[in-house]
């Protein structure tokens, strides 16, 4: 099932470092992502995942430290660069444009064209996305300020599918999700995981990281804090190193795996 | 593609869902723009009542107002301002606002002016300065609001005082540079009229072309399995635009019919829409007013699209400046100056296009012009000076903004943006 990598990593940072004024979010991060592996990156709330993420994704630029895509050593100076490489990402704010609808904003930066815009191409190829995740979207042609918030989810979702990733980036992707459409997502991550995909994962539920991450990767106050294989780590050692409590009691109860992992 | 819901082989496939109440036939497409009103979506509507209960009041209170005399004035009147208001719908669309277009629009006429009767340029040469210079002044814009970060409302307050010195310094101690009457500009903006044959065919081009486009849309939609309008749909909308447009040209052409300046007009309207609608540039422009920060995310460069619309912007103002000289056959320090500024802007926003960035169509300053062109029109019949004329268009805007701002409110108690 956890289909262990071989290759080398697609995606690594090495020593990655980044600060806001007076605020150190992130200092000498290391992270890998090999192909076909899903990487869960969890932390307290303003452990500096999401400003990982935005590095990643070429919103800001790291202060230091460097990123190796495919072995090879890039910048990432804006979002176009990062599409060019093959990171997508699903930002934690969602980042859709409310005044556009669902197609405009799927297909927002790369839209398709025949000399002009191809509104139908684009259309068919969104229900396609759509109804891969199982989206309950009523219509593609409303603007998405009239969506849900887990509709809006789901149109972020479907919009990092778009191009052909090679890695993608979901930052807690099933915040706003019904029950059904989480374990979608989930599903969707195991897929893309099977398709090859490197997937780096940020999650507050221990249940999801451990149902599909391969490995879990802690931050804690912008630094690394250990980096575990989902299979052998139990839940309360992942706490402990997001709370940074060694005195945190270890329950020698090991929930049993596979109980949550049946569940789309 | 592969699985398809065979549930309902009949329904299109962004119908399916069944809390959507909507077909695609002709009654459900009236329902759906009554529903569409009432959430707030008002769209083109408010501005046509306005039109007409301006129309009948004005009508009511002097005959003349409604004679197509008269009417054909008012459309060639409403060009050169009509234009401004296109290039500030660019900006306000992105978000921004550029309060200089009646300066830029002076400047290039003093400019136009200066370099064809002064110094002697071929007419093209020019107005291509002008527009020149005018786009240059957007540029100069964009950088201090992207690079600088100067809020655009400050950066275009100081060029609009600056570019006012500019063509006052230009236009030299007599202040009034004339254009001969017989120069092209000057012909093309008091004396160019469409035959009326040729009037008659452009009506029936545009009903056929609204009619062929929204066709050929419909039948690729159907044979992708989508929604589309239906053909009777079509036939009835073409139909009323040709009905409306032929009853339009008929009148006009009893008096001296069309310009050609507010065919060009129309023409440059079609073109805006066209870019903002079908193509990836104008797709980024409702991105970037609506959410800068997620259309950057989209890999969209922002700062291209505003620099595009405030060069587009000062490029128009400066074509309406010079316009607006040709018309009056002369260039002076009144050109740009007065009511010019806020007429643009309010025609703008009174058409529709919010404030507020990301919302908007380049019809907005068509039928906003209208709307403005209509008052001082009606006002200058009553021999009401131009007191009066600032009273009621500064009260029209006012009345626009809050409608802008209360369709806000309701659109998003009911679910659209
Ligand atoms: N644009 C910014 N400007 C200034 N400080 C920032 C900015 N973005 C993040 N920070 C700071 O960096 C730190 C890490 O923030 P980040 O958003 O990465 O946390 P997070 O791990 O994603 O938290 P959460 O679980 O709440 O999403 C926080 O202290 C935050 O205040
Ligand atoms: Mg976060």
């Amino acid at each position: 099932m956890t289909a262990v990598s071989t290759t080398g990593p697609v995606l690594s940072l090495r020593g990655v470092s980044k600060n806001f004024g007076a605020v150190a979010a992130l200092t000498g991060v290391h992270l890998d992502v090999a192909p076909r592996q899903v990487v869960a990156i969890v932390g307290d709330n303003g452990a500096g995942k999401s400003t990982l993420v935005k590095i990643l994704s070429g919103v800001h630029r790291p202060d230091t430290g460097s990123i190796v895509f495919g072995g090879r050593e890039v910048t990432i100076s804006g979002p176009a660069d990062a599409h060019a490489l093959g990171i997508a990402t699903v930002f934690q704010d969602l980042a859709l444009c409310e005044n556009l609808d669902v197609v405009e904003n799927l297909f927002l930066g790369r839209e398709l064209r025949r000399g002009r815009l191809d509104e139908v191409t684009m259309e068919l190829r969104s229900w396609e996305l759509l109804r891969q995740l199982s989206a309950k979207i009523p219509s593609v042609r409303i603007p998405v300020a009239s969506l849900s918030g887990g509709q809006r989810q789901t149109v972020a979702i479907a919009r990092s599918l778009l191009g052909d990733p090679a890695v993608i980036i979901l930052d807690e992707p099933t915040a706003a999700l019904g029950v059904a459409q989480t374990a979608e997502v989930l599903h969707l991550i195991e897929r893309l995981r099977d398709r090859g995909l490197g997937v780096i994962m940020i999650s507050h539920s221990m249940e999801e990281v451990r149902a599909v991450a391969d490995e879990v990767a802690v931050l804690r106050l912008g630094r690394n804090n250990g980096v575990f294989k989902a299979a052998e780590v139990s839940s309360q050692d992942i706490i402990a190193a997001i709370v940074g409590a060694d005195a945190l009691p270890h329950h020698p109860h090991r929930p049993h795996r596979g109980e949550n992992r049946g569940d789309e | 593609m592969s699985e398809r819901p065979l549930a309902e082989p009949a329904a299109p496939l962004d119908l399916l869902d069944e809390r959507l109440r909507r077909g695609a036939g002709l009654r459900s497409a009236l329902t759906g723009i009554l529903e569409r009103i009432r959430s707030g979506d008002l769209g083109a509507l408010p501005i046509i009542v306005g039109l007409l209960v301006i129309w009948t009041v004005f009508q009511a209170l002097n005959p003349v107002f409604l004679s197509s005399t008269n009417l054909v004035n008012l459309l060639m009147e409403s060009v050169s301002v009509g234009v401004i208001a296109l290039g500030v719908v660019c900006v306000l669309l992105v978000g921004q606002i550029d309060l200089s277009v009646g300066s830029v629009s002076g400047l290039s006429a003093a400019l136009t002016a200066v370099t064809f009767v002064e110094a002697g340029w071929p007419l093209p040469a020019a107005m291509a300065a002008a527009i020149g210079a005018g786009a240059a002044i957007g540029w100069i814009y964009a950088q201090m609001v992207t690079r600088l970060g100067v809020p655009s409302f400050v950066a275009t307050l100081a060029g609009l005082l600056s570019f006012l010195g500019v063509q006052l310094w230009l236009l030299g101690d007599t202040g009034a540079v004339n254009l001969p009457y017989d120069s092209d500009l000057v012909h093309f903006a008091q004396l160019a009229f469409v035959p009326a044959w040729l009037s008659y065919v452009l009506v029936v081009l545009a009903a056929g072309w609204l009619f062929a486009t929204g066709y050929t849309l419909a039948r690729k939609r159907r044979a992708a399995g989508l929604s589309a309008r239906s053909t009777r749909l079509l036939v009835v909308r073409s139909a009323g635009l040709l009905a409306a447009l032929g009853f339009a040209v008929w009148y006009l052409n009893r008096a001296r019919g069309i310009g050609w300046m507010f065919v060009c007009f129309v023409g440059l309207v079609l073109a805006l829409n066209y870019a903002l609608t079908r193509t990836g540039w104008g797709r980024s422009v409702f991105a970037v007013g609506g959410n800068a920060e997620a259309a950057r995310r989209a890999g969209i460069n922002v700062r291209r699209i505003y620099t595009g619309a405030f060069v587009l912007c000062s490029s128009l103002a400066a074509l309406g400046g010079m316009l607006a000289a040709a018309r009056l056959a002369a260039a002076n320090q009144a050109s740009g100056a007065g009511d010019v500024n806020l007429n643009a802007i309010a025609a703008a926003v009174i058409g529709g296009t919010s404030l507020f960035g990301g919302r908007g169509s380049a019809f907005a300053a068509l039928l906003g012009i209208l709307v403005i062109q209509s008052i001082s029109s009606g006002l200058t019949l009553l021999d009401l000076d131009s007191s009066f004329r600032f009273i009621v268009t500064g009260l029209v805007l006012a009345l626009a903004v809050a409608l802008d701002s209360a369709a806000r409110r309701s659109r998003a108690s009911h679910g659209r943006a």
